[in-house]
């Protein structure tokens, strides 16, 4: 955990970079289970393609899960303040997800806004979300 | 199309309690690397009381149902038209292993683009612990792919 304070954050600043390994049929059995979203579209490649999809893909919400990450590695999860984003793109299996992230405002009451993404490993953004931290 | 008299209801409200179990498994399964999100001792001394649940977490404990697509099957949504479009969380008191939390969802809004082609349905959930303590709240966007 780093010691990120408010003074010491600049508009347009880097958050570290988080890359998670590939995602697997592995990765989305386990996130389903764990997660309990049990939608058969990211675990049944017969149920994907009767709806119409080449193959299952990821839940949104890991690649969401793998943004928090960007965050609290960052900084404590008690500096959170809101964390949101849109799903752009499907996250396709086999994707190797990076997420990065930037400072893009300093506000009142020691806020910092920031803009996150992840990313697969063409560089297509499969999430772009936002947060707001509380820094000391 | 959604019957827009849905907007504005709410559904039955769920009381859950945060296993230390499922929150080591959800650890896992998101290849989280602090050990305070798997280990009580890690999280007793960043100043937890246990493990805390992380930030996305509220949205599985609404999945803790005996349906887990309540809102959407009683909408008479067909699942494999649903896309998740956008998420939102604020934050209030944290949620840790042992907690019991009950949450309350309502529809916010149900709209229609490309002459109904695509519907969204905007769920609010805020959430509260058995101390009456706000943990914040959730709002989920999903799209409904309507077959032309």
């Amino acid at each position: 955990m780093s010691d990120v304070t408010y003074a010491a954050v600049s508009v347009g600043d880097p958050l570290p970079a988080v890359r998670q390994r590939e995602i697997s049929r592995t990765t989305l059995a386990l996130f389903a289970g764990a997660s309990g979203d049990h939608n058969p579209i990211h675990i049944d490649i017969d149920f994907a393609k009767a709806a119409g999809m080449p193959d299952v893909f990821a839940h949104g919400m890991l690649g969401m899960a793998y943004l928090g990450h960007l965050l609290t590695a960052w900084v404590p999860q008690s500096a959170v303040r809101e964390f949101s984003t849109r799903f752009v793109a499907i996250t396709q299996i086999h994707a190797v997800v990076t997420c990065t992230g930037r400072v893009v405002e300093k506000r009142e009451g020691n806020l910092v806004a920031l803009e996150i993404q992840a990313a697969d490993q063409n560089g297509d953004v499969k999430l772009a979300g936002k947060a707001v931290v509380e820094l000391p | 199309m959604i019957d827009r008299a849905f907007i504005g209801q709410s559904f039955e409200p769920l009381t859950v309690t945060v296993e230390a179990g499922r929150l080591r498994a959800f650890a896992r399964a998101t290849a989280q690397r602090d050990p305070i999100y798997w280990d009580v001792a890690a999280a007793q001394a960043a100043g937890y009381p246990s493990i805390p649940a992380p930030l996305t977490f509220v949205f599985t404990l609404d999945l803790e149902r005996a349906d887990p697509f309540y809102f959407i099957n009683e909408m008479k949504i067909e699942l494999a038209h649903v896309l998740h479009g956008e998420q939102a969380f604020t934050y209030g008191a944290p949620i840790c292993a042992g907690d019991e939390v009950t949450l309350i969802s309502s529809v916010k809004d149900i709209y229609d683009k490309k002459g109904g082609a695509m519907e969204f349905v905007i769920l609010e959930t805020s959430a509260q612990n058995q101390r009456g303590e706000d943990l914040g709240s959730m709002t989920r966007t999903i799209v409904v792919r309507n077959p032309q």
